[in-house]
């Protein structure tokens, strides 16, 4: 029989509110086994602690029910108060009594009636608990960094400089992110590029930091400490090795009408190019989509000037599998597809552009040279309309939008119309709004100054329609404040479009187990709390791919990202999860259901000789567990056929008992 | 001829995954949205931890309805023990529907951790059903009762 001590937390009046906590204590005292119960004002504070850890001494308890807020809160907090002592941290359980209870019910007598029951079954459960040892795992001292943006490239610097491997895996043919895109950086107007390429080098630079570019995460098996990953190196039929970016192949290659990514279309490049002059690793890639000898085996012009022979037409995609201890993860985002909403005519009028495009039009890098000129004739625009919020802040059941704020547009679209207005004063600047957001340092300045100091038209009201007309374009719009409706006549329309997570972070998000919202947008451990740590231990979160949020923001939490994986490089062993699954050899038949569910691999079978009731040995074929692969979920457990599989910690018995002690 | 207890509550019990539905439970109180106390939660580690025999049990010791929480698919925190408890939780209702349990009175539902509203909505929803349904006196055993 164990003896068991029973804790009953106030939580200040979260619980003692709507909970007769003494009622509690008092009752759940007088269940079987329980040698000891009492309550308290805040049981996981240092004094709260120190009662349980003297009562474990003083009543020489063999199981502790601690009766507060979720287990998902300080289940770890109480496991160790008892472990100091001496007692099995696996001797804890929790019986939920605030999210589940208090905070959802008002009525005293049902939430203390509710309450009582919960603590029955754990009392219950602590019955059939035994204790368990943690098996150590080691830990491989390398990180894998899934992409290579800002904040991936920041992740990867940081750890790299505190002394471990990372890798970096980027889809596109350099590093460099959607920042390498952008013209200059609010609120300071510093150039992006001046502040992002010397990263860039610095990243291709450091000999800790190895880059996969153009390269995409196949899988991923194995857990914390130990994932292993496959990468596919895509073919850019140039040998990275020999390539010395020259450039001279990109001039040459007959094929000039492949549209460039890198300017989202508005210029062309050839069909072996290098996407920008800074580009790391500087190497140029064979687009198979477009390349002639590819496609009919008849050019290499390419293969011809290169002086260093580093152009291969048969190479092929190469798969590397490589260990790691951490992953982060930094995807980060794309601009939603504003074509689907017709009312801005994105599709009829080359004129009507989103934010990155304008971004690429005023970049001095970008296909215009810098000089702001319509896409459609090449002429300087003189009233340019900015709308913000398209596709942010939709309702719920939209289908063309999201429901969140994006956060950046307010501040990039008081950018681009202070330097519209800066670069052309006689262009006039219109930004429709909803509301303009600009929490953030210096970020109200900024935007006061765009409207006082710069003279752009601020209109709160969205824009209704607008029509290619002759050449112009006819915005119909309402502005809210005045009440009235507003006609311009636009040279060029502006769409601030939502941004929304990258295609590839749903795919990676199944392959890692890590959990998305319904925005697919990576969910932290703790949104307070434990912000740039995955649910999944092991897997980090770095930058946009966790929420929006700017540059700096970005490389805060690509830095704080960087703190949490070296913590756990710097161990040498982690300490497992015990409760995992174990089979009875007696109990199984060895008939492999259990092998064939099991998503780790963590079953292996075993010729192992018994010695029967008469005295003869038969040797038979049972199931083992390795518990270092087994994650505990329990799939073989309800499989077994015999009832040989169980799981430590969630026993087949306590579930049972904690059934039989909801249902009395 | 089946005599109305006026005192009755339904008692509902509710398996709930550790990784999803149970923070969907979790984040449904710290939102304080309500929903009746008659549903218990068990917590268990993945929705295919729960063994058909729970359920049996639940019913045998006067449960009146029982419900799964799991992962949404795809999403599962052991990438794919809901599909496991999708299919057993399939054969386990259609012939407890068989046995005399109503399909009512048995469901699986797919909570995320970010989804407090939707636990709250789908545990009122339960429990009207339940409450619609009655007592369930089916699978009751009457010798696991105390009193």
């Amino acid at each position: 029989m164990q003896r068991i001590g029973v804790f009953v937390c106030w939580c200040g009046s979260n619980i003692a509110g709507t909970v007769d906590v003494k009622k509690v204590a008092e009752t759940l005292g007088h269940e079987p086994g329980v040698v000891f119960s009492t309550d308290y004002q805040y049981m996981c504070s240092q004094s709260g602690q120190d009662l349980v850890k003297d009562s474990i001494r003083t009543y020489n308890l063999t199981g502790v029910v601690i009766c507060s807020c979720s287990p998902r809160m300080h289940e770890n907090t109480f496991r160790k108060a008892a472990a100091s002592v001496g007692l099995n941290p696996y001797m804890v359980e929790i019986a939920n009594i605030r999210e589940q209870v208090s905070w959802i019910h008002k009525d005293m007598e049902t939430a203390t009636e509710k309450a009582i029951i919960l603590g029955r079954a754990a009392i219950a459960k602590v019955h059939l608990n035994a204790p368990l040892i943690a098996g150590e795992t080691p830990v491989t001292k390398r990180a894998l960094v899934i992409g290579g943006g800002i904040a991936g490239i920041q992740t990867a610097l940081d750890i790299a400089e505190a002394g471990f491997e990372v890798d970096i895996v980027e889809k596109s043919p350099t590093i460099g992110g959607k920042m390498a895109q952008i013209d200059k950086t609010f609120p300071t107007l510093d150039c992006a590029a001046c502040i992002l390429t010397p990263k860039m080098v610095e990243a291709s630079q450091q000999e800790n930091i190895n880059i996969y570019a153009f390269s995409e995460v196949d899988e991923v098996k194995g857990f914390v400490g130990n994932f292993t990953v496959k990468i596919r190196r895509k073919a850019r039929y140039v040998k990275e090795e020999l390539c010395t970016g020259c450039g001279l192949c990109t001039e040459k290659c007959p094929q000039k009408k492949v549209p460039d990514e890198f300017n989202l279309g508005l210029s062309n490049r050839r069909a072996i190019y290098i996407p920008f002059a800074q580009a790391v690793p500087k190497v140029a890639t064979i687009d198979p989509n477009y390349c002639t000898m590819l496609k009919t085996g008849k050019c290499g012009v390419c293969s011809k000037v290169c002086g260093v022979k580093a152009i291969d037409y048969t190479q092929k995609d190469e798969i590397v599998e490589r260990k790691y201890g951490a992953i982060v993860v930094a995807t980060g985002f794309e601009p939603i597809k504003v074509d689907k909403f017709e009312e801005f005519a994105y599709a009829q009028s080359p004129d009507v552009v989103t934010s990155l495009e304008y971004e690429r039009l005023m970049n001095a890098a970008g296909p215009t040279g810098g000089t702001l000129l319509r896409p459609s004739d090449k002429t300087h625009p003189h009233t340019i309309v900015f709308v913000q919020c398209v596709g942010s802040r939709c309702d719920e059941k939209s289908e063309k939008g999201k429901p969140y704020c994006s956060k950046v547009c307010c501040m990039y679209t008081a950018k681009h119309a202070m330097l519209t207005r800066e670069k052309y004063p006689d262009t006039e600047v219109y930004v429709f709004y909803i509301d303009v957001r600009t929490p953030g340092k210096n970020f109200d300045e900024f935007y006061r100054r765009a409207v006082e100091h710069y003279g752009v038209h601020y209109v709160k009201g969205m824009v209704g329609k607008v029509t290619p007309e002759n050449g112009k374009l006819k915005v119909q719009a309402s502005d809210l404040l005045d009440n009235r409706q507003l006609h311009i006549d636009a040279d060029m329309v502006v769409l601030a479009a939502a941004i929304e997570p990258d295609k590839s972070a749903r795919p990676l998000a199944t392959m890692l187990t890590a959990s998305m919202d319904t925005n697919d947008f990576f969910t932290e451990a703790h949104p307070k709390l434990r912000p740039v740590e995955s649910p999944t231990a092991g897997v980090f979160l770095s930058g946009m791919c966790q929420g929006p949020k700017d540059i700096p923001e970005t490389v805060s939490q690509a830095s704080a990202c960087a703190a949490k994986v070296i913590g756990l490089l710097v161990k040498d062993k982690l300490v497992g999860n015990p409760c995992v699954a174990h089979s009875d050899e007696m109990m199984c038949n060895g008939c492999s259901q259990c092998q064939n569910v099991c998503p780790y691999g963590a079953i292996t079978y075993t010729e192992k000789e018994f010695r029967m009731p008469d005295r003869t040995t038969a040797v038979r074929r049972v199931a083992q567990v390795n518990p270092a692969v087994c994650q505990g979920c329990g799939a073989c457990t309800v499989t077994c056929p015999s009832g040989a599989m169980d799981l430590f910690g969630f026993s087949n018995n306590q579930i049972m008992a904690e059934v039989d002690a909801i249902c009395k | 001829m089946q005599v109305k207890n006026e005192n009755w509550k339904p008692l509902i019990v509710a398996f709930c995954c550790n990784w999803c539905s149970y923070a969907g439970a979790d984040l449904a109180g710290t939102n304080r949205l309500n929903y009746p106390a008659d549903v218990k939660i068990i917590r268990v580690p993945c929705s295919c931890r729960v063994n058909p025999m729970f359920i049996l049990r639940a019913f045998q010791r006067g449960a009146d309805g029982v419900i799964v929480c799991g992962c949404h698919p795809g999403d599962c925190h052991y990438t794919s023990g809901n599909y496991y408890a999708r299919r057993r939780m399939t054969l386990l209702f259609s012939m407890l529907d068989y046995l005399g349990i109503e399909k009512g009175r048995t469901r699986v539902e797919w909570v995320s951790a970010a989804e407090g509203q939707k636990f709250a909505e789908t545990m009122n929803s339960f429990v009207e059903t339940i409450t619609s349904l009655g007592e369930n006196k089916r699978l009751e055993d009457l010798r696991c009762k105390t009193e």
